[in-house]
């Protein structure tokens, strides 16, 4: 499949940090690249960078995001905002405080149809409640005079991905999308996310913390630490044979509905101390939580390496890391 | 005696949409030493049976008993000596820690308010409590500001700990955190309860998490309890079609993509559902189902369930 974006070495700098260091991947078209990790990782603000929408503070002082031939990191404000909402949209956490709460969902899809397609405001309201029913929202000729105060939590997600697909982008960036939905809700959601992303051949950047989401619905995985990239892989052998230590704890530590194992059968996996230890941390970021780390782990940051087909893991002693910290583990 | 007995507990709200029915009749028992996992999705009323087990939140019907003790209808003065013996954990520690103060004064001023020793015994019971809870001595004179979630979550427990309350009601208490830091704030949960001996009413939308941490489990749906069992006889045989579709809902590694297993969102609690109040989603509703609401019944011992053809489903 033909390459659709590359991600070339990106670093995020702001006046006292570097939240997102030398991290480079690739999209092809149509797929579901899955970006993970926790707050702190530096994945949002990847995300914010791909739409350059990154705070004034942040620079991007080497990196390329090369997207249609063009590299966005070095694109013009006015450039951008023709790509921005027509080739490459995007969908937040919390759907509220992207809608605008006085005015109806109808004027605000048929606004980005107004800018980019410069459809009529006839044309553009019959065009939002064709959106709606794309969306599986019911009864679209009244919802679209609805404020967004008048819909729940999951229909204004719906909105929010009707106002971001309407010009059929070929790149949607979903970042943690459903995290603030209920888990029947976030089926649904994931459901039409997917079915949308066939019908329009777009590819997607699912941004999320939640490790099940990431195996059921993503081509690709990319696990974040601390700004870097630690591991790759596709979803399957992630799961069953994860190599970064932290991708191993991480799924070591969730409880999973399909296992048996009860607070008085024992303890959960724990990772010790949180990502802050990793600020400053000259070697390996993962070094001061990680069970597996030794002295020359703190004298360079790891380089990722290929330890099998379609993988990538930036540590030098995955080979060596047999015992997988809990049972819980093994059957992924 | 139970630890805690809820009877037939309603808690109604008025609100411009009408009157609100967010707790609508409720049973509940919290044996001592026992987690009871309260499961369900926004909305459900999980949050609001919390408060108002707490007296927090005024019932509008029903008895709430917590050792025997009728505290339904003790004012606010009464409640103080309760309020000592049933403590509560929030879902975003911050926001329920004030900010200009350090955390040597926000976990002292409960020991003031319950007049527990003098200065230097309640400093004492503070440093104590902060090397249980895994925090480090000199978190004492730091602000609320400088700690991480997974630390402030864990002065939440600290606080809940501080007068020996017999039952903890946690809402929510790991869902804002980062799933390295969940396991580290259940496995402490865990660990207290061992060392205190204590009780807890965990409230969560967690499936997994409650499947973990629960001996018992109910799942509740717009106001009312609609399946309850042990915790591995909900896991192995559930019977409501909501608590399957929950079930299926979470995104399970080890298992093939199905599609969503329920339509359509929550109805509001202001304008429930005529008979069983889950029929306008459930994909086995008949006409019996839209009329008359089914009885919360016994289907096996421990293990009660409120749907018409809970016997034909497994």
């Amino acid at each position: 499949m033909a390459s659709l974006l590359q991600v070339d070495n990106l670093t995020i700098r702001f006046p006292r940090a570097e939240p997102v260091r030398n991290l480079s991947f690739e999209i092809a078209e149509g797929e579901t690249l899955a970006i993970v990790g926790e707050s702190g990782s530096g994945k949002s603000l990847t995300a914010l960078a791909l739409m350059q929408l990154l705070p004034r503070a942040a620079q991007i002082p080497n990196g390329r995001i090369v997207f249609g031939g063009r590299d966005l990191a070095r694109l013009g404000q006015r450039e951008m905002r023709h790509l921005r909402g027509r080739e490459i949209a995007m969908i937040f956490q919390e759907p509220m405080t992207s809608l605008n709460p006085v005015m109806t969902i109808g004027r605000q899809i048929a606004e980005v149809l107004k800018v980019h397609e410069k459809l009529s405001g006839r044309a553009a309201r019959d065009r939002a409640i064709e959106l709606l029913k794309l969306v599986r929202i019911p009864a679209p000729e009244k919802r679209v005079d609805d404020y967004p105060h008048q819909l729940s939590g999951g229909m204004r997600q719906r909105v929010m991905i009707a106002i971001a697909v309407a010009c059929k982008p070929k790149l949607l960036i979903a970042d943690e999308p459903t995290t603030a939905l209920d888990v029947t809700i976030q089926a649904q959601v994931l459901d039409l996310l997917d079915t949308l992303r066939r019908e329009l051949q777009m590819a997607v950047v699912l941004i999320t913390h939640d490790l099940g989401v990431v195996a059921q619905w993503a081509d690709k995985v990319v696990v974040m630490y601390a700004g870097r990239k630690v591991e790759q892989a596709l979803p399957e052998d992630l799961f069953n044979d994860p190599l970064h230590p932290y991708t191993r704890g991480l799924l070591a530590a969730s409880p999973r509905l399909k296992h048996d194992f009860h607070y008085r059968d024992g303890a959960l996996t724990e990772i010790p101390g949180s990502i802050v230890s990793a600020t400053g941390e000259t070697g390996c970021p993962f070094r001061p939580r990680c069970n597996q780390a030794r002295s020359s782990c703190g004298h360079n940051v790891p380089q990722l390496i290929v330890p099998a087909a379609d993988r990538l893991v930036a540590c030098s002693f995955t080979t060596s890391i047999k015992a997988v910290p809990h049972a819980a583990a093994l059957s992924y | 005696m139970p630890l805690l007995s809820v009877t037939d507990l309603k808690t109604h709200y008025r609100s411009r949409d009408g009157l609100l029915r967010a707790v609508d009749g409720i049973d509940l028992v919290v044996e001592r030493g026992e987690t009871v996992g309260l499961v369900g999705e926004s909305g459900c009323g999980k949050s609001t049976l919390g408060k108002t087990v707490l007296r927090l939140v005024d019932p509008t019907a029903g008895r709430i008993e917590f050792k025997g003790e009728d505290i339904t209808v003790l004012d606010q003065r009464s409640l103080r000596g309760v309020r000592k013996s049933i403590q509560m954990i929030f879902q975003d520690p911050f926001a329920s820690l004030n900010p200009r103060q350090t955390i040597g004064e926000i976990l002292e001023a409960p020991l003031i308010v319950h007049r527990v020793g003098d200065r230097t015994r309640r400093r004492q019971i503070v440093a104590d409590i902060v090397a249980k809870v895994g925090l480090p001595a000199e978190s004492v004179s730091r602000y609320p500001h400088e700690f991480s979630g997974g630390q402030r979550q864990r002065i939440g427990i600290a606080r809940a700990l501080l007068l020996n309350p017999e039952l903890i009601v946690c809402d929510e208490p790991v869902s804002a955190l980062d799933l390295s830091i969940q396991a580290q704030i259940l496995n402490l949960l865990v660990e207290m309860k061992k060392e205190f001996g204590l009780s807890y009413l965990f409230i969560s939308h967690d499936l997994s998490v409650v499947r973990y941490f629960a001996d018992r489990v109910m799942v509740m749906y717009l106001g009312r309890i609609v399946e309850s069992a042990d915790n591995a006889t909900l896991w192995s045989d559930p019977r409501h079609p909501y608590t399957r579709a929950l079930m299926e809902a979470v995104p399970d590694p080890a298992r093939p993509r199905q599609a969503a297993p329920l339509g359509g969102d929550l109805p509001s609690p202001s304008d429930i559902p005529s008979g069983c109040r889950f029929h306008t989603r459930c994909p086995l509703a008949t006409d019996r189902c839209r009329t008359q609401e089914p009885e919360f019944r016994q289907i096996a011992p421990g293990h009660q369930v409120a749907c018409h053809f809970a016997d034909h489903i497994n």
